[in-house]
């Protein structure tokens, strides 16, 4: 009953900041608020705020600052031991595992092949991965924003990317992760330069204690839905999450600024109906996955009855949270492509896992990514209006735009082409034995631990059934690669779709045009995203974690 | 396209890489320098530990925290990352079972004793959890039990704002509430 109260309360909160939120982005996306002095920065960078980007134009902006940020972070982290901001004098990275980072925060990914506190120096935190916490989730909402312009443009014109990643990051995430830091310190996480103090216990030994400067990086990290976490075990780490209240805050943060995002694409193309209903699809498939998953976790483990003990599955779970709070942020951080954990998923029951892959595989469109989330839901209500149109023999369109075989042949690649890295990429991790020798679990659980991984890394998530010995050159750059097509091969698509939209003038919406709010909208593009989704994966997901359910494996 | 890329990359490295972190740290050491150095306790100047990690099982004289994957490593968190329907999860919880039964409890053993936190440093323990070590930490430390329940029972911190998470009882600070006990006895 607790659990549930504290579900409702989530969802309340949720739907309570999307409205804020949604006015604040959608200011910034078109333009009616700038950054004070930003005219200045932009003539000292050499950008002529006059001048739109066509969608090729705008696509290699975005992956030339992208390919900068890889090299700098490789660069702090191969160099590390040479640095300053290392109190804990961490040598330099192996190749692979710069690489994989690299790629991982870029990306938005975050996945962790490193351990926070035992291999990272505060300036490669700092200076590397918290700068492209910013900075990928900046270039996320910009594509949303640029595809917005496409939908509502005549011409070629789909904005300038520096001025939207610079209003984005001063105006929008710089100052709530200013604000969120401060919550958090005063519920406990740490905030320090100072290196780690040793504690003298009351009974035994000596301890070194991790600290940092956390606090600054979990902000961004939840907001920006990045998810690397500070720590080695994210956000169940008591100084990364110290209280019930620190986690409520942080998992709101995850799905924060996707929702608002629904309300500011409602206003950016003119049809607030149409925002509500896309944040109401969302909402759905979450409170779907969310009862599902919290219906299997808490069914009583064989495993601790049969010893005598309570059968609550609280391996992997922290006391302050319990098996409510731990569920919700397994689905929240999923559903967004944030990948943080308060409680590992590893230990987690079989079908509570497959909600999370379930999440991730769909291409986190439930909410999802700051940014990505949105245009990949977009992506899937345009199949939806697809298939209806044919259905009724009408040329489909949504917004007013006329979608036809090359947004259709856009939208398929960017559809396939992460599900195809998912599935070829765990045949392959499951075929070599560089991939098997990483696996931690037997069977069904081990199959699943590969499968959620390339999920993870496909899908941008970045949270891991973490059994998986994932610092290996295979994994690493196998995982990497993954990173890369799922961020890319949708974003690309994506602008490219954004340019051949903005070009067709908008019809007036008739008598047989599908509206795009209201029930039946909803409930077909929530179709569509389980249909494609349960089309491609459930093969997949029967021999990991419905056969561990089943107990037909160990 | 490059000045651009370059010049931006630049700024927002020095803004939200340094100007960001150190506006934070300043700002959370001067309102909350507790917190933002780790919530370290100190006894005459010494850090004894921090108020959020769990800290090594002792002997049978303290509460033990729950079981931890990297032996309560506070420099390397770690779980144990065992699949709950595995073979070698079933057989780490029944060696938990096997010790806590040795160390004197009966009935239902509390989950939180038998299975590892997430962190490896989870500084609680369920009331249930704490409640069942008392008639150890008594015998050991020849209290009557009936003190060392008060004790627990005073200890336990309902779940916050009355709705988030779950009651539990730190057990670093139940730990130093020990010795105050153990002092006042004689």
């Amino acid at each position: 009953m607790s659990d549930l109260i504290q579900f409702a309360l989530f969802l309340v909160l949720l739907l309570a900041v999307a409205v804020p939120l949604g006015w604040w982005c959608r200011g910034l996306m078109d333009g009616t608020w700038k950054i004070p002095g930003e005219s200045w920065l932009f003539r000292l960078a050499g950008v002529d705020p006059g001048i739109g980007y066509d969608w090729r134009r705008y696509a290699m902006a975005l992956l030339l600052f992208n390919g900068l940020g890889l090299v700098v972070i490789m660069g702090l982290l191969l160099c590390q031991g040479f640095l300053l901001g290392n109190p804990q004098q961490f040598p330099g990275t192996s190749w692979h595992l710069a690489f994989n980072t690299a790629v991982s925060f870029i990306t938005n990914t975050n996945w962790q092949s490193y351990g926070g506190e035992s291999t990272l120096s505060y300036l490669s935190q700092a200076l590397g991965l918290a700068v492209q916490n910013f900075l990928s989730a900046a270039t996320g909402i910009a594509v949303l924003a640029a595809l917005a312009r496409g939908f509502i443009g005549h011409g070629r014109d789909l904005g300038n990317p520096w001025i939207d990643l610079t209003r984005i990051t001063i105006g929008l995430l710089l100052p709530l992760s200013l604000v969120f830091s401060l919550v958090l310190v005063w519920q406990g996480v740490p905030q320090t330069w100072d290196g780690y103090p040793v504690a003298h216990p009351l009974s035994v030994g000596e301890q070194t204690i991790a600290v940092g400067p956390a606090a600054s990086q979990i902000a961004i990290k939840q907001l920006g839905t990045n998810g690397g976490g500070f720590f080695n075990v994210n956000s169940a780490h008591p100084f990364e999450n110290p209280t019930p209240l620190s986690n409520l805050l942080q998992c709101l943060a995850i799905l924060a600024i996707p929702a608002g995002l629904c309300l500011a694409w409602g206003g950016l193309v003119g049809d607030a109906r149409h925002g509500r209903a896309l944040l109401f699809t969302m909402t759905g498939l979450l409170v779907a996955g969310l009862l599902l998953a919290w219906w299997s976790e808490i069914q009583p483990v064989a495993g601790l009855a049969a010893i005598g003990a309570d059968p609550v599955n609280m391996e992997g779970k922290e006391v302050r949270f319990g098996v409510g709070p731990s569920v919700t942020w397994l689905v929240a951080t999923t559903a967004a492509s944030n990948g943080s954990v308060n409680a590992m998923h590893g230990s987690m029951q079989p079908l509570t896992t497959m909600v999370a892959m379930a999440n991730m595989q769909i291409g986190e469109v439930v909410f999802g990514g700051v940014g990505s989330g949105l245009y990949g839901l977009l992506l899937y209500a345009l199949v939806a209006v697809f298939v209806a149109g044919l259905m009724v023999g009408r040329t489909p369109e949504l917004l007013g735009k006329r979608i036809e075989s090359r947004e259709m042949q856009l939208v398929s690649i960017a559809l396939l082409a992460p599900s195809a890295t998912i599935l070829l990429g765990t045949w392959l991790a499951i075929a070599c034995a560089d991939g098997r020798s990483s696996l931690a679990n037997p069977g069904a659980s081990g199959f699943s631990e590969a499968l959620y991984a390339l999920s993870s890394a496909a899908g941008n998530n970045g949270s891991a059934m973490a059994g998986l010995n994932a610092n290996t050159p295979f994994w690493n750059v196998l995982l990497a690669v993954a990173m890369l097509i799922g961020r890319y091969a949708v974003l690309v698509p994506v602008l490219a779709l954004a340019g051949s939209l903005a070009v067709k003038p908008r019809q007036t919406a008739g008598a047989g045009t599908l509206p795009t709010h209201g029930p039946l909208f909803i409930l077909l593009v929530s179709s569509v995203v389980v249909l494609v989704g349960a089309l491609t994966f459930l093969p997949a997901l029967v021999l990991g974690p419905v056969v561990a359910h089943l107990g037909g494996m160990p | 396209m490059i000045r651009p890329c370059l010049i931006l990359m630049l700024f927002f490295t020095v803004l939200t890489g340094v100007v960001y972190p150190v506006v934070v740290t300043v700002a959370a050491q001067t309102v909350f320098p507790d917190q933002a150095n780790g919530s370290l306790i100190r006894d005459r100047g010494v850090i004894i530990g921090s108020q959020l990690i769990a800290q090594p099982a002792g002997d049978a004289n303290w509460f033990q925290p729950r079981p931890s994957a990297v032996n309560w490593n506070a420099a390397a968190s770690g779980a144990s990352n065992l699949a709950p329907v595995a073979a070698p999860q079933r057989e780490a919880w029944a060696e938990s079972a096997k010790k806590l039964r040795a160390s004197g409890v009966t009935g239902t053993l509390p989950a939180d004793l038998v299975t590892a936190s997430g962190s490896g440093l989870d500084p609680d323990l369920s009331p249930a959890g704490a409640l069942a070590q008392v008639a150890r930490i008594a015998t050991a430390r020849h209290l009557p039990e009936a003190t060392v329940r008060a004790l627990v029972e005073r200890s336990v911190r309902p779940p916050q704002l009355g709705v988030l998470g779950a009651a539990r009882v730190n057990v670093l600070e139940l730990n130093r509430a020990l010795t105050t006990l153990a002092g006042g006895g004689g």
